[in-house]
């Protein structure tokens, strides 16, 4: 009886009844339309990269000419808010505090040395480590005010033009290097795996906590039946928070759109079938709603965050780990989105993307149905 | 009292305890995820793959070449005839970044004409681009700043570089003591959140109420074994960092649990504020979500702070995790001063105390 053919009237009647359920019950509306909403906003914002103003300490131990002139160097670069200090121990309890990232010392004698007599004189730059990713950049910049500044130094007395060679960036798809233009199509990707499997994780588990997914199987409806209405009822509604998240990340945040719109739709829909596949695969794995939304968090969330390239660059890291970067869904859906947003349709990165997701799909479905039908027997 | 009171924390233990797979999923994951964050998050670039686009064989542009190539942060990885090429190579994300370098390059540099060489980049990941960028401009200008000395210059400075409290640079040494600050977060609020509304959906809570414990019982029994949980969870993710990463652990031992004390009496106050306002698991489960989401990333775990506009920094001082980062990070890796302890321990408390008082009245009020 069970596995019986495929009735459309049965079907139907079930995705007529998940639609009721979702009515009465506001949680899914809010998941699928109201979360997608706020966490873009909230993490449009608080994601930056740029930093720009760090607040960065120079001990002027020479107070000199020169030694004044490498502090203006760090005043008009556009990395740095710098301080005067003119004593290391201020500095080094400024850092202590958090108050400065790092500091340059420059010695007492530091003009002396540099005017020729007694051995070239070093600057000594110290930055916080704590956060060695920021403390990486921060020694960046201050390395590159500190070469500007003895270029400028040099060429003066050279009566050389400054910088004789000198470096032009232009930066593609993003000439004006708004971080934002790249983390929101990320972030919209991040979202929506994190919706996706929550919508069906947690439908699912409760129909599983509470018995009626029991008695829907008992039905002369077949586990196809079943789990397609519930699939389709919410894909719906997935598809109606990707449309909000899209339009706010437009309209909003003012991400251009370079691509073609239907691909995006195309794209986004399997993305959406995975990420529902992934939410009814943990709820039949968990049956309960406490296990499944920590599952759909640490299962989908957290990797998609740090694993899928969004905020950390996934070639410079281990190869195992790039390795293991492949079997997260999020990462084939972070690329097809910023490429689709800032660059156009360019087919030889959505293809492999498409094909990758299209194999997720299956493999998540599959792997639900399977399981859904081995926990009855 | 005491015997009530414990008799109900076992009780609460064995309903997360009773159920295997609740019983992986806060102990297992967690520990995955540390394992594996840790080595994923960096920012440190290292073989870049550039592309080039010389239209100069001359010796200057070769010279200059040759020391992009000699780079640690770049690997060749082709090279081009013209802008249609690059541009393609760029777009299909088969290199990172284009250099470009023009005909007259080194009839410039030999003749003593500034000139520039262009560096396209691929702004679709500004993050790694803007480091890439200034990997590219300190090869030039190092370039550039060695030429002029060869002119006979004197007068060169040398910078020493040093990375205070985490002298390679480490990312680990960041992110797992980050890590088991976020994890314990996550736990203890889902625990506690559910925890009553798991009670209340089963109609369970009515029949907790007219036990003999009092209402202020009640309440230490729920928070307790989150407590307990958020201990050991903390503790695990420290001691992975310490024997297996081998980050240094400084600072003082019985500071950082007191600071996980304050710290998850903190979050257990807010699951406890969003358990007494919802009716059902499910919206308990959404509300930790509502909540946890935004507080990891206000909270600077995986960017700075600093980095944000000022409106969400102010709206980050309401965000627990904020100061348990800066208090776990410095115990591990600064050996933290007391004063810059107590400061962020105060707003934990505050935030603790405050969460706590409320979710009592809204019980309280819904009982009458």
């Amino acid at each position: 009886m069970r596995r019986g053919r495929f009735s459309r009237v049965r079907a139907l009647g079930l995705l007529r009844k998940e639609f009721l359920q979702i009515r009465r019950d506001p949680s899914s509306i809010v998941i699928a339309l109201v979360m997608p909403v706020v966490l873009l906003f909230l993490n449009g914002y608080g994601i930056s990269l740029d930093a720009k103003n760090v607040a960065f300490g120079v001990v002027d131990e020479s107070r000199t000419v020169e030694s004044a002139g490498f502090y203006q160097a760090f005043v008009s670069s556009p990395y740095f808010k710098p301080t005067l200090y003119l004593d290391t121990r201020e500095a080094e309890r400024a850092l202590m505090r958090g108050d400065i990232d790092g500091y340059a010392v420059l010695r007492g004698d530091f003009s002396r040395r540099l005017s020729g007599t007694g051995p070239s004189p070093a600057i000594q730059v110290i930055v916080n480590g704590v956060d060695a990713n920021n403390a990486r950049i921060v020694g960046g910049y201050a390395q590159g005010a500190a070469v500007i500044w003895a270029l400028g130094r040099l060429s003066e007395r050279a009566s050389l033009p400054a910088g004789l060679v000198s470096l032009e960036s232009r930066y593609w798809f993003n000439p004006e290097i708004r971080s934002t233009d790249f983390i929101v199509p990320g972030l919209i990707a991040l979202i929506m795996t994190l919706i996706g499997a929550l919508l069906t994780a947690l439908v699912v588990a409760r129909e599983w906590e509470r018995g009626t997914m029991e008695a829907l199987m008992v039905s002369p409806a077949s586990m196809w039946e079943i789990l397609l209405s519930k699939l389709v009822a919410n894909f719906v509604l997935g598809l109606g928070g990707l449309a909000l998240a899209v339009s706010v990340g437009v309209f909003i945040f003012q991400v251009p759109f370079r691509g073609s719109l239907p691909v995006l739709v195309l794209i986004s829909s399997v993305f959406l079938v995975v990420a529902l596949g992934m939410g009814l695969l943990i709820s039949t794995a968990a049956r309960n709603q406490f296990v499944a939304a920590q599952a759909s968090f640490i299962a989908t969330y957290m990797p998609a965050m740090i694993l899928s390239g969004l905020i950390f660059d996934i070639d410079s890291m281990p190869r195992w780990l790039q390795w293991l970067t492949h079997l997260i869904a999020a990462r084939y859906y972070v690329s097809s989105l910023q490429t689709l947003f800032l660059a156009g349709t360019v087919w030889p990165i959505l293809l492999p993307c498409l094909g990758a997701l299209c194999g997720f799909a299956v493999l998540f479905l599959g792997a639900a149905l399977l399981r859904t039908r081995r926990s009855l027997e | 009292m005491w015997r009530r009171i414990l008799a109900l924390i076992l009780k609460e233990f064995r309903a997360i305890w009773k159920d295997p797979k609740s019983r992986y999923i806060v102990i297992v994951p967690p520990l995955i995820q540390a394992v594996l964050f840790a080595q994923a998050a960096t920012f440190e670039v290292t073989q870049v793959s550039l592309g080039v686009w010389s239209e100069d064989r001359a010796l200057a542009a070769t010279e200059l070449l040759s020391r992009f190539e000699g780079s640690p942060a770049f690997r060749l990885a082709g090279s081009y005839d013209n802008p249609r090429e690059a541009a393609e190579a760029i777009s299909a994300e088969r290199v990172k970044a284009v250099l470009h370098i023009g005909q007259t390059f080194s009839a410039d540099v030999h003749a003593g004409r500034p000139t520039a060489v262009q560096l396209l980049l691929d702004g679709r990941r500004s993050n790694t681009a803007l480091i890439v960028q200034n990997y590219a401009a300190e090869i030039v200008a190092r370039y550039d700043l060695e030429r002029l000395r060869s002119t006979g210059l004197a007068g060169q400075v040398s910078m020493e570089m040093r990375a205070w409290f985490n002298p390679n640079y480490e990312s680990k040494w960041f992110i797992l003591p980050g890590l088991a600050a976020l994890l314990t977060a996550i736990a203890t609020l889902m625990i506690t959140a559910l925890s009553v509304a798991r009670e209340r959906e089963l109609g369970t809570f009515e029949q907790l109420l007219v036990t003999p414990l009092r209402p202020l019982e009640i309440a230490v029994g729920k928070t307790v074994p989150a407590l307990i949980i958020g201990f050991v969870e903390a503790n695990a993710i420290a001691a992975l960092a310490v024997w297996f990463y081998g980050v240094p652990f400084l600072g003082n031992i019985l500071l950082f649990h007191l600071g996980i004390a304050v710290f998850v009496l903190s979050t257990i106050g807010v699951g406890l504020v969003i358990s007494s306002i919802v009716k059902t698991q499910q919206q308990a489960i959404l509300g930790v979500f509502m909540f946890n989401v935004p507080a990891i990333i206000l909270s600077g775990f995986a960017t700075p702070i600093a980095n944000m506009p000022e409106w969400c920094q102010w709206v980050t001082l309401i965000d627990p995790i904020r100061y348990m980062l800066v208090l776990t990070r410095g115990v591990f890796l600064q050996d933290i001063p007391w004063p810059l302890a107590l400061q962020q321990l105060w707003p934990m408390a505050l935030i603790g105390v405050l969460t706590l008082s409320f979710s009592t009245w809204l019980f309280a009020r819904k009982l009458q």
